[in-house]
Protein backbone atom coordinates (compact mmCIF):
# COMPACT_ATOMS: atom_id res chain seq x y z
CA UNK A 1 0.00 0.00 0.00
CA UNK A 2 1.28 3.11 -1.21
CA UNK A 3 1.49 5.81 1.83
CA UNK A 4 -1.60 8.49 1.94
CA UNK A 5 -1.04 12.06 2.89
CA UNK A 6 -0.70 11.71 6.65
CA UNK A 7 1.48 8.44 6.21
CA UNK A 8 4.14 11.05 4.20
CA UNK A 9 3.76 13.43 6.38
CA UNK A 10 4.72 10.94 9.19
CA UNK A 11 7.79 9.56 7.53
CA UNK A 12 8.70 12.95 6.79
CA UNK A 13 8.63 14.03 10.55
CA UNK A 14 11.28 11.11 11.01
CA UNK A 15 13.71 13.32 9.21
CA UNK A 16 14.06 15.89 12.22
CA UNK A 17 15.87 15.86 14.92
CA UNK A 18 15.29 17.02 18.73
CA UNK A 19 16.24 21.18 19.21
CA UNK A 20 15.84 21.72 15.12
CA UNK A 21 14.65 25.19 13.90
CA UNK A 22 12.32 23.87 10.72
CA UNK A 23 10.28 25.62 8.31
CA UNK A 24 6.96 24.07 6.97
CA UNK A 25 6.20 24.77 3.74
CA UNK A 26 1.71 25.09 2.82
CA UNK A 27 -0.22 21.32 1.98
CA UNK A 28 1.36 17.87 2.45
CA UNK A 29 4.45 19.45 4.99
CA UNK A 30 2.52 21.20 7.68
CA UNK A 31 0.90 17.64 8.79
CA UNK A 32 4.66 17.32 9.10
CA UNK A 33 3.63 19.03 12.18
CA UNK A 34 0.96 16.53 13.73
CA UNK A 35 4.03 13.62 13.82
CA UNK A 36 6.95 14.88 15.89
CA UNK A 37 6.12 13.06 19.18
CA UNK A 38 8.74 14.43 21.67
CA UNK A 39 11.03 16.21 19.69
CA UNK A 40 11.21 19.44 20.81
CA UNK A 41 11.17 20.97 16.92
CA UNK A 42 10.80 24.53 17.04
CA UNK A 43 8.93 25.78 13.86
CA UNK A 44 9.72 29.22 11.87
CA UNK A 45 7.33 30.81 9.69
CA UNK A 46 8.65 33.27 7.37
CA UNK A 47 6.21 35.99 8.22
CA UNK A 48 8.29 36.65 10.95
CA UNK A 49 7.58 34.39 13.77
CA UNK A 50 9.65 31.45 15.34
CA UNK A 51 8.17 28.84 17.58
CA UNK A 52 4.60 28.53 16.16
CA UNK A 53 1.83 26.75 17.75
CA UNK A 54 -1.39 24.57 16.93
CA UNK A 55 -4.65 26.72 15.01
CA UNK A 56 -6.59 28.76 18.09
CA UNK A 57 -10.14 27.71 19.59
CA UNK A 58 -12.62 28.89 18.15
CA UNK A 59 -13.51 32.72 19.29
CA UNK A 60 -9.57 32.62 19.72
CA UNK A 61 -8.29 33.87 16.37
CA UNK A 62 -6.00 36.97 16.48
CA UNK A 63 -5.77 38.66 13.36
CA UNK A 64 -2.03 39.62 14.50
CA UNK A 65 -0.88 35.96 14.43
CA UNK A 66 -1.08 33.97 10.89
CA UNK A 67 1.11 31.84 9.74
CA UNK A 68 2.84 32.34 6.04
CA UNK A 69 0.08 30.14 4.50
CA UNK A 70 -2.12 33.40 6.38
CA UNK A 71 -4.09 31.03 8.42
CA UNK A 72 -4.88 31.97 11.90
CA UNK A 73 -2.18 30.46 14.33
CA UNK A 74 -1.49 30.65 18.11
CA UNK A 75 2.23 31.98 20.06
CA UNK A 76 3.97 29.25 22.78
CA UNK A 77 5.41 30.84 25.87
CA UNK A 78 8.47 30.61 24.04
CA UNK A 79 7.68 32.51 20.58
CA UNK A 80 9.58 34.92 19.05
CA UNK A 81 8.41 37.66 16.58
CA UNK A 82 10.16 39.45 14.06
CA UNK A 83 10.32 41.59 10.56
CA UNK A 84 10.41 40.10 7.22
CA UNK A 85 14.23 41.15 6.65
CA UNK A 86 15.09 39.43 9.81
CA UNK A 87 13.25 36.26 9.03
CA UNK A 88 15.01 35.55 5.47
CA UNK A 89 18.32 36.63 7.37
CA UNK A 90 17.93 33.62 9.48
CA UNK A 91 16.34 31.41 6.39
CA UNK A 92 19.22 32.99 4.26
CA UNK A 93 21.78 32.55 6.80
CA UNK A 94 22.04 28.81 6.78
CA UNK A 95 20.56 29.00 10.35
CA UNK A 96 17.50 27.08 9.52
CA UNK A 97 17.91 23.55 9.82
CA UNK A 98 15.59 21.73 7.53
CA UNK A 99 12.44 23.05 5.18
CA UNK A 100 9.63 20.55 3.94
CA UNK A 101 8.48 21.64 0.95
CA UNK A 102 5.59 20.78 -1.87
CA UNK A 103 6.48 19.86 -5.42
CA UNK A 104 5.45 20.62 -9.23
CA UNK A 105 8.50 18.52 -10.53
CA UNK A 106 11.84 17.32 -9.16
CA UNK A 107 14.98 16.51 -11.04
CA UNK A 108 17.45 13.85 -10.60
CA UNK A 109 20.11 16.54 -9.74
CA UNK A 110 17.88 18.30 -7.15
CA UNK A 111 16.06 20.81 -9.00
CA UNK A 112 13.18 22.18 -7.41
CA UNK A 113 9.41 23.28 -9.57
CA UNK A 114 7.03 24.25 -6.97
CA UNK A 115 5.69 27.85 -8.04
CA UNK A 116 4.57 28.57 -11.48
CA UNK A 117 2.75 27.14 -14.37
CA UNK A 118 3.62 29.79 -17.28
CA UNK A 119 0.28 30.92 -18.69
CA UNK A 120 -1.67 28.47 -16.38
CA UNK A 121 -1.00 29.26 -12.52
CA UNK A 122 0.84 32.86 -11.93
CA UNK A 123 1.22 33.64 -8.08
CA UNK A 124 4.82 33.66 -7.19
CA UNK A 125 7.27 32.32 -5.71
CA UNK A 126 6.76 33.49 -1.90
CA UNK A 127 9.06 32.52 0.03
CA UNK A 128 10.52 29.17 -1.17
CA UNK A 129 13.43 30.46 -2.93
CA UNK A 130 14.96 31.82 -0.13
CA UNK A 131 14.44 29.04 1.90
CA UNK A 132 15.92 26.36 -1.03
CA UNK A 133 19.24 28.46 -1.36
CA UNK A 134 19.28 29.02 2.60
CA UNK A 135 18.32 26.26 4.48
CA UNK A 136 20.74 23.24 5.45
CA UNK A 137 18.49 20.41 4.12
CA UNK A 138 15.46 20.89 1.63
CA UNK A 139 13.44 17.58 2.30
CA UNK A 140 10.80 17.92 -0.80
CA UNK A 141 6.98 15.63 0.16
CA UNK A 142 5.04 15.53 -3.04
CA UNK A 143 2.83 12.64 -4.47
CA UNK A 144 5.17 10.53 -6.77
CA UNK A 145 2.60 11.28 -9.85
CA UNK A 146 0.22 13.78 -11.06
CA UNK A 147 -3.18 12.96 -10.74
CA UNK A 148 -3.27 12.32 -14.78
CA UNK A 149 -0.34 9.94 -13.43
CA UNK A 150 2.36 11.94 -14.99
CA UNK A 151 5.69 11.42 -13.35
CA UNK A 152 7.11 13.94 -11.04
CA UNK A 153 10.41 12.82 -10.28
CA UNK A 154 12.29 14.01 -13.97
CA UNK A 155 15.50 13.26 -15.35
CA UNK A 156 14.93 17.35 -16.03
CA UNK A 157 12.24 19.73 -14.68
CA UNK A 158 9.98 21.09 -17.55
CA UNK A 159 8.36 23.91 -15.09
CA UNK A 160 10.32 26.65 -14.17
CA UNK A 161 12.79 26.49 -11.38
CA UNK A 162 12.79 27.46 -7.76
CA UNK A 163 16.21 26.56 -7.24
CA UNK A 164 18.74 24.68 -8.86
CA UNK A 165 20.76 21.07 -7.47
CA UNK A 166 18.45 22.05 -3.97
CA UNK A 167 17.03 19.31 -2.87
CA UNK A 168 18.33 16.69 -0.56
CA UNK A 169 15.86 14.04 -0.05
CA UNK A 170 12.45 13.32 -1.28
CA UNK A 171 9.55 11.70 0.44
CA UNK A 172 6.50 10.55 -2.10
CA UNK A 173 3.40 7.76 -1.90
CA UNK A 174 5.62 5.49 -3.00
CA UNK A 175 9.20 5.71 -1.00
CA UNK A 176 11.81 7.32 0.07
CA UNK A 177 14.87 8.85 -2.38
CA UNK A 178 17.81 10.94 -2.00
CA UNK A 179 19.67 12.97 -4.62
CA UNK A 180 23.14 11.46 -5.32
CA UNK A 181 25.88 11.68 -8.17
CA UNK A 182 23.93 9.94 -11.21
CA UNK A 183 20.27 10.14 -10.03
CA UNK A 184 17.99 9.45 -7.19
CA UNK A 185 19.19 6.40 -4.44
CA UNK A 186 15.75 4.65 -3.02
CA UNK A 187 16.50 5.13 0.66
CA UNK A 188 13.04 3.39 1.61
CA UNK A 189 9.78 1.53 -0.56
CA UNK A 190 6.41 2.37 1.22
CA UNK A 191 4.97 -1.18 2.01
CA UNK A 192 3.87 -3.47 -0.71
CA UNK A 193 5.64 -0.63 -3.43
CA UNK A 194 8.26 -2.54 -5.65
CA UNK A 195 11.08 -1.57 -7.29
CA UNK A 196 9.02 -2.29 -10.43
CA UNK A 197 6.66 -0.23 -9.64
CA UNK A 198 8.65 2.14 -9.00
CA UNK A 199 10.78 2.41 -12.15
CA UNK A 200 7.75 2.21 -13.64
CA UNK A 201 6.48 5.18 -12.40
CA UNK A 202 9.59 7.50 -12.13
CA UNK A 203 11.45 9.10 -15.28
CA UNK A 204 14.59 9.86 -13.07
CA UNK A 205 17.33 7.48 -13.40
CA UNK A 206 17.47 5.37 -10.06
CA UNK A 207 20.37 4.44 -8.56
CA UNK A 208 21.22 1.76 -6.48
CA UNK B 1 9.81 69.74 16.24
CA UNK B 2 7.00 70.12 14.11
CA UNK B 3 4.50 67.71 14.93
CA UNK B 4 4.61 64.10 13.05
CA UNK B 5 0.45 63.62 13.49
CA UNK B 6 -1.67 64.67 11.37
CA UNK B 7 -5.75 64.36 11.81
CA UNK B 8 -6.50 61.67 8.49
CA UNK B 9 -4.74 59.11 5.95
CA UNK B 10 -5.20 61.80 3.35
CA UNK B 11 -4.15 65.36 5.64
CA UNK B 12 -1.36 62.97 6.43
CA UNK B 13 -0.81 62.08 2.17
CA UNK B 14 -1.20 65.69 1.21
CA UNK B 15 1.34 66.98 -1.07
CA UNK B 16 2.98 63.59 -0.81
CA UNK B 17 1.26 61.97 -4.33
CA UNK B 18 1.88 62.40 -7.76
CA UNK B 19 1.25 59.90 -10.77
CA UNK B 20 3.80 57.80 -11.67
CA UNK B 21 5.31 57.31 -8.37
CA UNK B 22 6.72 54.46 -6.63
CA UNK B 23 5.24 53.06 -3.45
CA UNK B 24 6.72 50.40 -0.80
CA UNK B 25 3.99 49.03 1.47
CA UNK B 26 4.18 47.27 4.53
CA UNK B 27 2.02 43.63 5.19
CA UNK B 28 1.68 40.01 4.72
CA UNK B 29 -1.33 39.08 3.24
CA UNK B 30 -3.94 41.35 4.93
CA UNK B 31 -1.67 41.08 8.15
CA UNK B 32 -0.32 44.65 9.52
CA UNK B 33 -1.36 46.48 6.32
CA UNK B 34 -1.75 49.87 6.22
CA UNK B 35 -5.71 50.03 5.56
CA UNK B 36 -6.28 53.82 6.41
CA UNK B 37 -3.43 54.97 3.96
CA UNK B 38 -4.83 52.65 1.22
CA UNK B 39 -8.08 53.96 0.97
CA UNK B 40 -6.85 57.55 0.88
CA UNK B 41 -4.72 57.07 -1.96
CA UNK B 42 -7.79 55.77 -3.74
CA UNK B 43 -9.66 58.13 -3.43
CA UNK B 44 -6.44 60.50 -4.34
CA UNK B 45 -6.81 59.14 -7.34
CA UNK B 46 -3.05 58.77 -8.07
CA UNK B 47 -2.25 56.86 -10.72
CA UNK B 48 0.36 54.46 -12.57
CA UNK B 49 1.51 53.57 -9.52
CA UNK B 50 4.88 50.88 -9.07
CA UNK B 51 3.93 48.84 -5.75
CA UNK B 52 7.09 47.32 -3.98
CA UNK B 53 5.13 45.06 -1.54
CA UNK B 54 4.84 41.15 -0.52
CA UNK B 55 1.38 40.88 -1.45
CA UNK B 56 -1.36 42.95 -3.56
CA UNK B 57 -4.29 42.17 -1.11
CA UNK B 58 -7.27 40.56 -2.00
CA UNK B 59 -10.46 41.57 -4.52
CA UNK B 60 -12.15 44.25 -2.16
CA UNK B 61 -9.61 45.11 0.39
CA UNK B 62 -5.42 46.08 1.21
CA UNK B 63 -3.67 47.04 -1.97
CA UNK B 64 -6.74 44.80 -4.39
CA UNK B 65 -8.69 47.97 -4.06
CA UNK B 66 -6.16 50.22 -6.10
CA UNK B 67 -6.05 47.66 -8.61
CA UNK B 68 -9.34 47.13 -8.98
CA UNK B 69 -9.43 51.07 -9.87
CA UNK B 70 -6.49 50.73 -11.86
CA UNK B 71 -3.98 53.26 -10.12
CA UNK B 72 -1.22 50.35 -10.15
CA UNK B 73 0.65 50.11 -13.21
CA UNK B 74 3.51 47.58 -11.65
CA UNK B 75 3.26 45.20 -8.73
CA UNK B 76 6.84 44.80 -7.44
CA UNK B 77 5.80 40.72 -5.11
CA UNK B 78 6.58 37.21 -4.09
CA UNK B 79 3.42 36.17 -3.93
CA UNK B 80 -0.15 37.49 -5.41
CA UNK B 81 -2.15 34.17 -5.62
CA UNK B 82 -5.29 35.64 -3.54
CA UNK B 83 -6.58 38.14 -6.03
CA UNK B 84 -8.98 37.03 -9.24
CA UNK B 85 -8.36 40.63 -10.30
CA UNK B 86 -4.93 40.80 -10.42
CA UNK B 87 -5.01 37.42 -12.78
CA UNK B 88 -7.40 39.19 -14.95
CA UNK B 89 -5.20 42.06 -15.69
CA UNK B 90 -1.99 40.69 -15.44
CA UNK B 91 -3.14 37.55 -17.81
CA UNK B 92 -4.81 40.33 -19.99
CA UNK B 93 -1.54 42.63 -19.92
CA UNK B 94 -3.05 45.42 -18.45
CA UNK B 95 -0.72 45.10 -15.62
CA UNK B 96 3.08 44.54 -15.02
CA UNK B 97 4.58 42.25 -12.27
CA UNK B 98 8.30 41.69 -11.22
CA UNK B 99 8.17 38.31 -8.92
CA UNK B 100 11.14 39.29 -6.19
CA UNK B 101 11.40 36.13 -3.96
CA UNK B 102 10.20 36.98 -0.18
CA UNK B 103 13.57 37.40 1.08
CA UNK B 104 15.16 38.70 -1.44
CA UNK B 105 12.20 41.58 -1.77
CA UNK B 106 12.34 42.18 1.69
CA UNK B 107 16.02 43.04 1.92
CA UNK B 108 16.02 44.90 -1.05
CA UNK B 109 13.41 46.95 0.73
CA UNK B 110 15.98 46.77 3.83
CA UNK B 111 19.42 47.62 1.92
CA UNK B 112 17.71 50.75 0.31
CA UNK B 113 16.88 52.06 3.36
CA UNK B 114 20.38 51.67 4.77
CA UNK B 115 22.51 53.21 1.90
CA UNK B 116 22.87 49.65 0.57
CA UNK B 117 22.72 49.97 -3.39
CA UNK B 118 23.01 46.41 -3.88
CA UNK B 119 24.10 42.95 -2.34
CA UNK B 120 24.89 39.57 -3.25
CA UNK B 121 22.80 36.59 -2.80
CA UNK B 122 22.16 33.20 -3.41
CA UNK B 123 18.72 33.06 -3.48
CA UNK B 124 17.68 32.86 -7.18
CA UNK B 125 20.76 31.73 -8.89
CA UNK B 126 19.38 29.26 -11.73
CA UNK B 127 16.01 30.38 -12.27
CA UNK B 128 14.17 33.06 -14.33
CA UNK B 129 14.82 35.69 -11.33
CA UNK B 130 18.99 35.43 -12.19
CA UNK B 131 18.58 36.45 -15.59
CA UNK B 132 20.11 39.14 -16.82
CA UNK B 133 21.54 40.15 -13.03
CA UNK B 134 25.87 40.14 -12.40
CA UNK B 135 26.76 36.82 -11.51
CA UNK B 136 29.93 36.58 -8.99
CA UNK B 137 31.28 33.50 -7.21
CA UNK B 138 32.21 34.24 -3.29
CA UNK B 139 34.36 30.75 -2.11
CA UNK B 140 33.16 28.78 -4.18
CA UNK B 141 29.24 29.88 -4.62
CA UNK B 142 27.87 31.77 -6.82
CA UNK B 143 25.33 34.87 -5.93
CA UNK B 144 23.26 37.02 -7.75
CA UNK B 145 23.53 40.97 -7.57
CA UNK B 146 19.86 42.28 -6.35
CA UNK B 147 19.23 46.31 -5.92
CA UNK B 148 18.33 48.05 -2.83
CA UNK B 149 15.09 49.70 -2.90
CA UNK B 150 14.40 53.47 -2.16
CA UNK B 151 10.66 53.78 -2.86
CA UNK B 152 9.26 57.64 -3.39
CA UNK B 153 6.47 57.18 -0.91
CA UNK B 154 6.71 54.06 2.20
CA UNK B 155 2.87 53.13 3.48
CA UNK B 156 3.25 51.68 6.63
CA UNK B 157 1.35 50.21 10.00
CA UNK B 158 2.23 49.90 13.33
CA UNK B 159 0.30 48.91 16.76
CA UNK B 160 1.69 51.75 18.60
CA UNK B 161 3.62 54.77 18.55
CA UNK B 162 4.55 57.30 20.82
CA UNK B 163 4.21 61.45 19.59
CA UNK B 164 7.60 60.96 18.17
CA UNK B 165 7.08 58.12 15.78
CA UNK B 166 9.03 55.52 17.77
CA UNK B 167 7.03 52.46 16.84
CA UNK B 168 6.08 48.46 18.36
CA UNK B 169 4.43 46.47 16.15
CA UNK B 170 2.18 43.20 17.45
CA UNK B 171 2.89 39.86 16.83
CA UNK B 172 3.09 38.95 12.87
CA UNK B 173 1.75 41.96 11.82
CA UNK B 174 5.71 43.27 11.78
CA UNK B 175 6.48 41.84 8.70
CA UNK B 176 7.23 43.88 5.96
CA UNK B 177 6.56 46.94 7.90
CA UNK B 178 10.10 48.32 9.52
CA UNK B 179 11.77 47.69 5.91
CA UNK B 180 8.90 49.04 4.22
CA UNK B 181 9.21 52.47 6.51
CA UNK B 182 13.12 52.31 5.62
CA UNK B 183 13.32 52.40 2.08
CA UNK B 184 11.03 55.28 1.99
CA UNK B 185 12.16 58.77 0.87
CA UNK B 186 8.81 60.37 2.91
CA UNK B 187 7.10 57.26 5.33
CA UNK B 188 3.80 57.74 6.58
CA UNK B 189 2.95 54.98 9.40
CA UNK B 190 -0.84 54.44 10.64
CA UNK B 191 -1.25 53.06 14.07
CA UNK B 192 -3.91 51.54 15.94
CA UNK B 193 -3.09 54.33 19.21
CA UNK B 194 -0.61 57.09 19.65
CA UNK B 195 0.47 57.55 23.04
CA UNK B 196 2.18 60.21 24.85
CA UNK B 197 6.28 60.50 24.40
CA UNK B 198 6.96 58.60 27.61
CA UNK B 199 4.86 56.32 27.48
CA UNK B 200 6.53 53.27 25.47
CA UNK B 201 10.03 51.79 27.02
CA UNK B 202 12.93 52.80 24.72
CA UNK B 203 14.08 49.43 24.98
CA UNK B 204 11.28 47.89 23.33
CA UNK B 205 10.64 49.93 20.52
CA UNK B 206 10.67 48.03 16.83
CA UNK B 207 11.24 51.17 14.41
CA UNK B 208 13.06 54.43 15.84
CA UNK B 209 11.25 57.56 15.02
CA UNK B 210 13.65 58.69 12.87
CA UNK B 211 11.95 56.40 9.68
CA UNK B 212 8.84 58.08 10.38
CA UNK B 213 7.85 61.66 8.66
CA UNK B 214 3.71 61.56 9.41
CA UNK B 215 1.66 59.43 11.13
CA UNK B 216 -1.97 58.96 12.22
CA UNK B 217 -3.86 57.28 14.43
CA UNK B 218 -6.71 55.17 12.08
CA UNK B 219 -9.65 52.69 12.48
CA UNK B 220 -8.40 48.83 11.29
CA UNK B 221 -10.69 46.51 10.50
CA UNK B 222 -8.04 43.82 10.24
CA UNK B 223 -9.81 41.37 8.13
CA UNK B 224 -8.87 37.64 8.36
CA UNK B 225 -7.69 36.00 5.44
CA UNK B 226 -8.01 32.12 6.56
CA UNK B 227 -9.73 31.74 9.29
CA UNK B 228 -8.49 28.10 10.92
CA UNK B 229 -9.42 26.83 14.50
CA UNK B 230 -8.79 23.68 16.23
CA UNK B 231 -11.44 22.11 18.59
CA UNK B 232 -11.48 22.82 22.22
CA UNK B 233 -10.17 19.78 23.84
CA UNK B 234 -12.30 18.21 26.50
Amino acid sequence: MPWDRNQMAERAAQELEDGMYVNLGIGIPTLVANYTGDKDITLQSENGMLGMGPFPVEGDEDADVINAGKQTITELNRTAYFDSATSFGMIRGGKIAAAILGAMEVSENGDLANWMIPGKLVKGMGGAMDLVAGVGRVIVITDHNSKSGAAKLLKECTLPLTGKAVVDRIITNLGVFDVVEGGLRIVELAPDVTEAELREKTEATLVA
Amino acid sequence: MASKIYDSASAALDGLLTDGMTLAAGGFGLCGIPENLIAAIRDAGTKDLTVYSNNAGVDDFGLGVLLQTRQVKKMCSSYVGENDEFMRQYLAGELEIEFNPQGTLAERMRAGGCGIPGFYTKTGVGTQVAEGKEHKDFDGETYILERGIVADLAIVKAWKADETGNCIFRKTARNFNPPAAMCGKICVMEVEEIVPNGTLDGDHIHLPGIYVHRLIQGQHEKRIEQRTTRKKEA
